[in-house]
């Protein structure tokens, strides 16, 4: 990479404000994570049964819930899980699906078996598939990663099975063969350096699904312990006060798709950018 | 033929499985090929598409596993040889792409696409020597040794093609195969490209298999010429004798489709040939009866071998001439 690609990768979002502004929202949900006890007004699990269900007001912004907990000091807190799990999903995935994928195209009688295992998988609905693991195992954040991550490393390594096969056909993987390169040479040298871009995209769009699949884990109360704050969990537990105070509902819904949707819109403008015939819309050589 | 022989095929077949209609067939791509190269010699191959020219030069580098024949060496059997020789023999005989837009990765510098042959074989021993090798070997295919750092898209089609032969030439190999190294550049950088050919074959002693569809370039690059067709070799002998009083029926028709720079000397009658038979149903006789002039009755079953023609070295597989 050279010196200022840092540029050359916002170009894309610096030409589409929307783009931008899905960056600010991450940027903002990041930060609110790492700094949450700071930036919390109150303590997330503190009680005060005189004040339950206060709607929003100076003191509380985003109102109390019906134990009288703080709900902006509850949504910031949530921040943490929804990084959490959203990486954890993405590590996951990545982790099985690249390795599965670029070995299966590399070493056809083993793709043949990985692919057809992945198919089977893939058969099943991701939910679906997350609701039976997390039912075989006990339920718990590492229970939420791995359900939600199965389904993501099928799609990875579809992704990467299929972008391997095609590295594997160009002339320079050829050109390298021909000079005795093993496959650790080429996957080192020519595979993964060629996927690290789609990935990126991969990654930004399995990190918003994750999230949606967090939340709905979490509103069927199979997700994160229910003493942990999340959007999910703080659904799920205020859903029968929806018409007594839909401030409790508002808010952790309304950064559920904030999240995902600026997740998406940032993968957008990746891809675009790794588009070569968008690129020229960003007047950008070759 | 003059000279050590570096490399001598013997009986080389290579054939693909394809699928055609739900049916499996047998590609002979290369049919019971043989010839020899000599220290400092360029070979053309010369062919229309299919014909097995790459296959033959693929094989030759390894791409490819032949079914049966022998390829030697310097003096050693290299089918069936184990790790070490498999691994001297990918350094010394190596291989220059068509598209030098395709054979470069576009994620790695230019430096480490140079250097790529010696680093799988750890040739290098310090950070210093490698760089030094290849600021070398950039200047001696005419680029500047900054080039290292650059990536490919900076570099147009003929300098990316000069990379693509420096890659061929670090550690500096006895063969190279070049698969119409040219066919993808503009006229003028051709000549700018097969000059520096010529000029690192005098200076590394380098010999060569020049794989070309055209007669004209391989006039220009090399000493003797086999022509090909449907995975044989059909006519093989020195370049001017071949250019100059060619006597395979096919190879006639190749030299009388050359392009002349006069225009009212018009290309009559060669050009009216068709297409060559299917790979999948090869005539039983010769291969180019179907569309030979001068077919008799006996090409159309009995298939003609290789035999020796007269001054310089010249073979021809022909009933009539």
């Amino acid at each position: 990479m050279s010196s200022n690609s840092a540029t050359l990768w916002l170009r894309p979002f610096l030409a589409r404000p929307v783009a931008l502004a899905g960056l600010g929202v991450l940027l903002a949900t990041v930060l609110a994570a790492i700094f949450a006890p700071w930036l919390s007004p109150y303590d997330p699990y503190a009680i005060d049964p005189l004040i339950r269900l206060t709607p929003p007001n100076v003191t509380h912004w985003f109102g109390t819930d019906q134990f009288g907990r703080d709900t902006l000091s509850r949504t910031i807190h949530s921040a943490r899980m929804a990084l959490l799990i959203g990486s954890g999903v993405v590590v996951f995935a990545l982790a099985t699906g690249v390795p599965a994928g670029v070995l299966s195209a590399l070493f056809p009688r083993l793709g043949h078996l990985l692919m057809r295992m992945v198919d089977v998988l893939m058969a099943f609905p991701t939910l679906l598939l997350a609701l039976g693991l997390i039912v075989i195992l006990s339920p718990s954040v590492a229970t939420v990663i791995l359900a939600i991550g199965i389904g993501y490393m099928t799609t990875t390594t579809r992704i990467v099975y299929g972008l391997t096969l095609r590295l594997r056909a160009e002339t320079y993987v050829e050109a390298s063969r021909s000079m005795g390169a093993g496959a650790a040479w080429l996957i080192s040298r020519h595979i993964l350096p060629n996927l690290v871009s789609p990935l990126l995209v991969q990654a930004s769009f399995v990190f918003a699904f994750a999230q949606l699949g967090a939340a709905s884990l979490d509103f069927l109360g199979l997700g994160a312990p229910p003493d942990i704050p999340s959007w999910g969990n703080m659904l799920a537990e205020s859903r029968t006060f929806i018409t007594r105070a839909p401030w409790l509902l508002f808010f952790p819904g309304m950064m559920i798709v904030a999240t995902a949707f600026s997740l998406n819109l940032v993968g957008d403008a990746l891809r675009d950018r790794l588009d070569p015939r968008l690129r020229q819309v960003f007047g950008e050589k070759g | 033929m003059s000279g050590n022989v570096i490399l001598d095929v013997r009986d080389m077949m290579v054939s693909f499985s394809a699928r055609r209609a739900g049916r499996k067939y047998r590609v002979q791509a290369v049919d019971g090929v043989s010839l020899s190269l000599a220290e400092g010699e360029v070979l053309g191959i010369v062919g229309e598409s299919g014909c097995g020219k790459t296959t033959l030069g693929r094989t030759l580098v390894g791409l490819v596993q032949p079914d049966s024949g022998n390829i030697n060496l310097k003096g050693t059997e290299m089918i069936g040889a184990g790790g070490s020789g498999l691994r001297e023999m990918r350094l010394s005989v190596r291989m220059v792409f068509q598209d030098p837009n395709a054979s470069l990765n576009p994620r790695r510098a230019i430096g480490d696409s140079v250097a790529e042959a010696a680093d799988i074989s750890g040739f290098f021993k310090s950070r210093a020597g490698r760089s030094a090798a290849i600021a070398a070997t950039l200047t001696a295919v005419g680029l500047n040794p900054s080039f290292a750092a650059r990536y490919p898209y900076e570099l147009s089609g003929g300098q990316r093609q000069r990379v693509g032969i420096a890659r061929a030439i670090l550690p500096t190999p006895s063969i190279i195969v070049a698969d119409e190294p040219v066919s993808a550049l503009d006229v003028s950088v051709q000549a700018q490209v097969l000059n520096l050919m010529m000029d690192l074959r005098d200076q590394l002693r380098l010999s060569m298999l020049f794989i070309s569809h055209d007669l004209g370039v391989i006039g220009q690059i090399s000493s003797r010429v086999a022509v090909m067709y449907m995975g044989r070799i059909v006519e093989q002998a020195g370049t001017r004798t071949v250019l100059d009083h060619p006597l395979h029926p096919y190879t006639r028709a190749l030299v009388a489709a050359i392009p002349k720079p006069d225009p009212s000397k018009r290309i009559l009658g060669a050009i009216e040939m068709g297409e060559p038979p299917s790979l999948f149903t090869r005539p039983r006789g010769c291969a180019y009866a179907p569309r030979c002039p001068m077919a008799s009755d006996r090409c159309l079953v009995d298939a003609p071998q290789l035999r020796s023609a007269g001054a310089d070295g010249r073979t021809i597989a022909c009933h009539n001439v």
